[in-house]
């Protein structure tokens, strides 16, 4: 018997998965296929353990042992003319292998050459900052704090960077809903007004195109307005656009649609 | 005639003369709208086109303020996050009374296209609105469309009665 998935939003799908499909996959190629790269493979390769390593989109990829990661950096910093650290980030891989993969994108600008460093680590386990090579890390390590929940080591300021302080759960995961948890749906209410106000303000209205004509208290139809909370029967008058008042405003001279002139040259 | 006693010093004492009063307070009031610059987003870049010598908002007596102390009226034009949503009720509270409130743009009326953990699904959530505007973005004609409908509502109100202090809850 197959194994049962659940298919209560199948028609919600934007789109159709077909399950024999596999997603065609960026060819690789070894490291000795390039001169440069092979030679700092091997200057990596002489100090620390290396996993798996190779080219793909004329980018070289280098997998290693996550407690390598400052000794790497630094060597790529100082010996190989790495010297900057383009990008730094997380992968969610929880669900298949219960842990992340951290990704350091390197630039040289001498050799004209990017190497991304790769590493895995367990859910829940610490990476050792980077920051004090590269002070780009600074932030970056701050967001993946935020978004993954990933602590760096021995960074300066271990706090949200994108999120408030005080805000729970980490959005870039996975499983995280795009429109958010029970806390992120109530964030702003709970904490301005308080839990008691919940009910009074009540749940956040998602669907954008929802259009309510019967609805006076925030959106009146267009042309059809009436004052704020009228009952609604469907015969409403037309209202004219107007800017005024009929009787006029004092001492403001009053906007009349049949003498005005419309300027039609955009050089006027 | 009847023993009762006119007190002139309190509001709507004296319906005759503060009728014209409220005709030259509201005039006042409804031609020197000056908002706050609160651009949070890109329809904050619309609203700095009305400002400027196009559309020029300054001949409607509509001039930006960069303290909430001096403005009348909060156009909140943008997208608003929850991270942000503690300040824009401060700022609205340190507006003094009476004030205003344009939502300009999709954002800013239901959160627009941001429909995610971020963003405020609409500012009403947070603070009283009176008008709102369509659009993503709105253009500066509908703003200063917006701002001449404040005005009309602003006339239409007594000013001599102590505007009762809006509030969401
Ligand atoms: S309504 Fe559109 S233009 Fe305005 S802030 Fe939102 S996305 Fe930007």
């Amino acid at each position: 018997m197959r194994a049962y998935t659940p298919k209560d939003d199948v028609q919600a799908k934007p789109y159709y998965t077909d399950r024999f499909y596999k997603s065609p996959q960026v060819p690789k190629h070894a490291p000795e296929s390039d001169e440069v790269f092979n030679a700092d493979l091997e200057s990596i390769k002489a100090k620390f353990e290396v996993l798996d390593a190779y080219i793909q989109v004329e980018q070289m990829v280098v997998y290693i042992n996550a407690k390598d990661n400052y000794g790497v950096l630094e060597l790529m910093r100082d010996e190989l003319e790495y010297t900057q650290l383009s990008e730094m980030s997380a992968i969610d891989w929880l669900a298949d292998r219960n842990g992340f993969e951290v990704f350091y994108q390197m630039l040289s600008m001498n050799k004209r050459k990017r190497i991304r460093i790769k590493m895995f680590i367990e859910n829940g386990q610490a990476v050792n900052s980077v920051e004090k090579l590269f002070r780009s890390a600074d932030w970056s390590e701050r967001e993946m704090f935020d978004m993954f929940g990933i602590e760096a080591n021995g960074h300066p300021f271990m706090k949200r960077i994108l999120m408030p302080y005080d805000w729970q759960g980490n959005p870039l995961l996975k499983t995280y809903p795009l429109q958010g948890d029970e806390f992120a749906a109530w964030y702003e209410v709970d904490k301005i007004y308080g839990k008691e106000a919940r009910e009074e303000i009540g749940p956040e209205i998602r669907d954008t195109a929802r259009i309510d004509r019967y609805d006076s208290d925030r959106f009146s139809r267009l042309g059809h307005e009436v004052p704020k909370g009228t009952e609604i029967t469907g015969d409403e008058p037309v209202n004219e656009q107007a800017y005024q008042e009929d009787g006029g405003v004092f001492l403001i001279k009053k906007f009349d649609k049949e003498s005005s002139v419309i300027i039609d040259d955009p050089q006027r | 005639m009847a023993q009762h006693k006119v007190n002139y010093t309190q509001n709507g004492g004296l319906p005759a003369a503060l009728t014209s009063i409220d005709k030259i307070v509201n005039w006042g009031r409804s031609n020197s709208i000056w908002a706050l610059t609160y651009g949070l987003a890109c329809c904050g870049i619309e609203m700095m086109a009305s400002g400027a010598s196009r559309y020029d908002f300054d001949r409607f007596g509509t001039i930006f303020r960069a303290s909430p102390r001096q403005a009348d009226v909060m156009i909140v034009a943008g997208t608003l996050t929850k991270k942000h949503a503690e300040f824009i009720k401060r700022l609205y509270d340190q507006m003094t009374e009476p004030r205003w409130v344009i939502s300009m743009g999709s954002c800013a009326n239901t959160g627009g296209m941001f429909n995610t953990y971020a963003t405020v699904q609409g500012v009403d959530r947070i603070i009283p609105v009176d008008l709102y505007l369509p659009g993503c973005a709105p253009r500066p004609e509908t703003l200063q469309y917006g701002v001449m409908l404040l005005q009309k509502k602003i006339r239409a109100n007594y000013a001599s009665k102590a505007q009762k202090a809006k509030r969401l809850m």
